[in-house]
């Protein structure tokens, strides 16, 4: 494949390493560690098919054998606790969902058990569980195969949470998390997996709770989650076209949050939009901000500007006519930035033809 | 019920003496929990206790058990520490998850007593899941579920037996069927009493024991797991058995009218610690009695005496590797 979307890479690892793909990323983790763990093992339905999940598992059953990834029953509930049971015997399991939709269907095992083991039973077991899971968008994904339902596991203590945004954080997370004694939910975005960031070979983790400042800014703080974080750098650049400087934060784990990186940078620019891949009603944009109001109400500072933007509060049409006003992309990013930073300017809004990503324009389905 | 072969004089004894813990212990936290003591609701075994005892007697130490709500015969019958139990109902640091758990959540993972779940059938894949690890070890260590008649209507247990089936994995399925989900009755629960005909299609060998005979719950699953070791899949269990006691607390709750107390004396009739301490002369009999009683008093006394978790306790262990 080639790399169109390149150039919207957050820059990272500039000087080591060789491009890679968001897909090549997550495959080169879990090859690495069970390489190197061989209490690593991998299960879900059709991990070892010919589609191998995107690619993301591919091959690793030929290197690694059946009994190290296998496919499933759908069974997402009994399969979750399989796994939970597994990680509690002492093994690593990697269980892999192809939409996040499906952890609906997970949760009882995930929130009643996996969250709570090491606590309710006193910290005399821990559950070193990853759960893969991707988000879809475009080509009619839909109600069911679009939603960005993370927030529910960050309302729950227990649970890590983390959303990588490029190939880089992919592989630094994904081997982290393999390596967390807690459960930890992997976001992935279903657009981010052909993108290309330089990612080093050998293996590495990316800590959580770790905010990364993918661009330096001065007049706003622009927060973006999971594939916002690169809807909103070309907002930035858009942006800076026009004289706006906006700093654009990519938080990473939202459990645990970085939110002392997130403050700093608040307080600096005066001003903060936090874009989510998700709805913004009890979503991670909402506890952005409700922390930031916290932290900064009272006392004699200047008041902050605070907006949150996410998905229409609306079930994900399928149909490109309303989906395209569904989602948040970088020409309302952009726009809602520049009402923000010059509230008495006349409303701007880039031509709507230059905000279009290239990864959006690339992906032709289906799935 | 036919008398017990091939069991020896110790191994009757060992199962007395077991059965006759539970009961105790049992019937003296209900004694002590109007002192409010105890700061965690109890689902008592008293009555259900054969099936615990029964199973857990075939299975050796490095075994495994995954038990529920109603939890305290399983981790007895496994060897769970009795002190570490009482402390946890009465909420103590020293309670075997630090006063954090409760009655509901008993654990002690060094004698294999996975933890205890108070959501229904949640255990289920959890034991299957470790049955995984335990057949990749190789060292032909089993695991048991047990579980109650209303988890059988929870759609995990139906994904649980597929999966253990497909795997062949080294599982004991135990439900301890007392006919009662709280206090609904099997009647409004089941289209069909056919439990073992369910799992029977999904290749998984059954049996049913109607009269809660622990010596024969003991030697189903021991022939069982002498195959499961050498590579068998999974068995099954219908356990008949009878709940004495209300669903939560510690009274009885006969006169609430959902069911008969002729159906308890009827299972009282063939009580099996009566049966099996029969089967022993009486010194030994009360030497075990008086050792129990002991042990029974020594934990109730180190729960009163355990401090309670300081304050700074609360915040530990939300996450491993953070306290």
């Amino acid at each position: 494949m080639s790399s169109p979307a390149r150039a919207e890479a957050p820059a990272v690892s500039r000087e080591s390493g060789r491009l890679l793909r968001y897909v090549d990323a997550l495959r080169e983790a879990v090859a690495q560690e069970m390489e190197a763990d061989e209490r690593v093992f991998v299960l879900g339905l059709d991990v070892d098919d010919h589609k191998g999940i995107q690619g993301s598992t591919l091959g690793l059953q030929g290197r690694f054998g059946t009994e190290r990834i296998f496919n499933t029953p759908l069974s997402e509930d009994a399969m979750t606790g399989v796994a939970i049971g597994a990680a509690i015997a002492g093994l690593r399991p990697i269980h892999v969902h192809i939409r996040m939709d499906f952890l609906m269907l997970c949760m009882n095992q995930l929130v009643n058990m996996a969250a709570k083991m090491h606590y309710m039973y006193g910290g005399t077991v821990t559950v070193p569980l990853v759960v893969r899971s991707m988000i879809g968008k475009s080509w009619g994904q839909g109600a069911q195969h679009s939603q960005g339902l993370y927030s529910m596991f960050m309302h729950v203590p227990g649970l890590k949470v983390v959303a990588p945004s490029n190939a880089h954080d992919a592989k630094g997370c994904l081997i982290a998390a393999i390596r967390d004694d807690n459960p930890v939910i992997f976001v992935e975005h279903r657009l981010l997996y052909g993108t290309e960031a330089f990612v080093d070979e050998a293996p590495f983790t990316v800590e959580f709770g770790k905010a990364r400042i993918a661009v330096p800014g001065n007049d706003i703080t622009l927060v973006g989650v999971s594939n916002m974080v690169v809807e909103c750098l070309r907002a930035q650049e858009l942006l800076s076209e026009v004289g706006i400087s906006a700093e654009v934060l990519d938080p990473i784990s939202l459990v645990p949050l970085d939110f002392d990186t997130i403050l700093a940078s608040a307080r600096r620019t005066g001003c903060v939009l936090v874009v989510d891949n998700a709805w913004t009603t009890c979503g991670a944009s909402a506890e952005i901000i409700a922390r930031l109001a916290e932290a900064t109400s009272g006392g004699d500072a200047k008041p902050i500007v605070m907006r949150r933007m996410g998905f229409a509060p609306t079930t994900c049409p399928t149909t490109p006519a309303l989906e395209q006003t569904f989602y948040p992309n970088p020409a309302t990013i952009a726009s809602a930035v520049h009402s923000l930073v010059r509230p008495k300017a006349k409303a701007w809004s880039p031509a709507p033809e230059r905000a279009v990503l290239a990864y959006q324009r690339q992906f032709r389905g289906p799935f | 019920m036919p008398s017990p072969a091939k069991l020896t004089s110790e191994d009757i004894r060992r199962i007395y003496r077991s059965l006759r813990l539970i009961r105790r212990a049992e019937e003296e936290i209900a004694r002590v929990y109007p002192s409010d003591r105890i700061k965690s609701p109890v689902h008592l075994s008293i009555g259900q206790e054969a099936v615990a005892v029964g199973v857990c007697d075939a299975l050796t130490g490095d075994d495994v058990v995954s038990g529920t709500y109603r939890g305290h015969a399983t981790y007895l019958a496994k060897g769970g520490d009795l002190n570490a139990m009482m402390a946890e109902l009465f909420g103590k640091v020293t309670g075997c998850a630090r006063g954090k758990g409760g009655s509901m959540h008993l654990v002690e993972m060094s004698k294999n007593v996975l933890g205890a779940s108070a959501v229904v059938g949640t255990t289920i894949p959890l034991a299957v899941g470790y049955a995984l690890a335990l057949r990749r070890e190789g060292r032909g260590r089993v695991a048991a579920a047990f579980f109650g008649d209303g988890a059988t209507e929870e759609g995990v247990f139906y994904e649980s037996l597929n999966f253990a089936s497909l795997h062949k994995l080294p599982v004991v399925f135990v439900c301890e069927n007392n006919f009662y989900a709280i206090h609904t009755p099997l009647t409004k629960r089941w289209a069909s009493e056919a439990l073992c005909g369910r799992v029977a299609n999904f290749g998984i060998p059954t049996h049913r024991i109607t009269d809660s005979d622990v010596f024969a719950i003991r030697r189903i699953v021991a022939d069982a797991v002498a195959e499961m070791r050498q590579g068998a899949g999974p068995i099954f269990l219908e356990c008949h058995t009878y709940r004495w006691r209300e669903h939560v607390g510690p009274m009885e709750d006969y006169e609430a009218g959902y069911r008969d107390r002729n159906d308890m004396e009827t299972w009282r009739a063939t009580d099996q610690l009566e049966r099996v301490g029969a089967l022993l002369d009486a010194t030994t009999r009360g030497k075990i009695n008086i050792e129990i009683e002991k042990e029974i008093a020594a934990a109730i006394e180190f729960a009163d005496q355990s401090p309670f978790p300081p304050p700074e306790e609360l915040h530990t262990h939300v996450f491993a590797g953070q306290s």
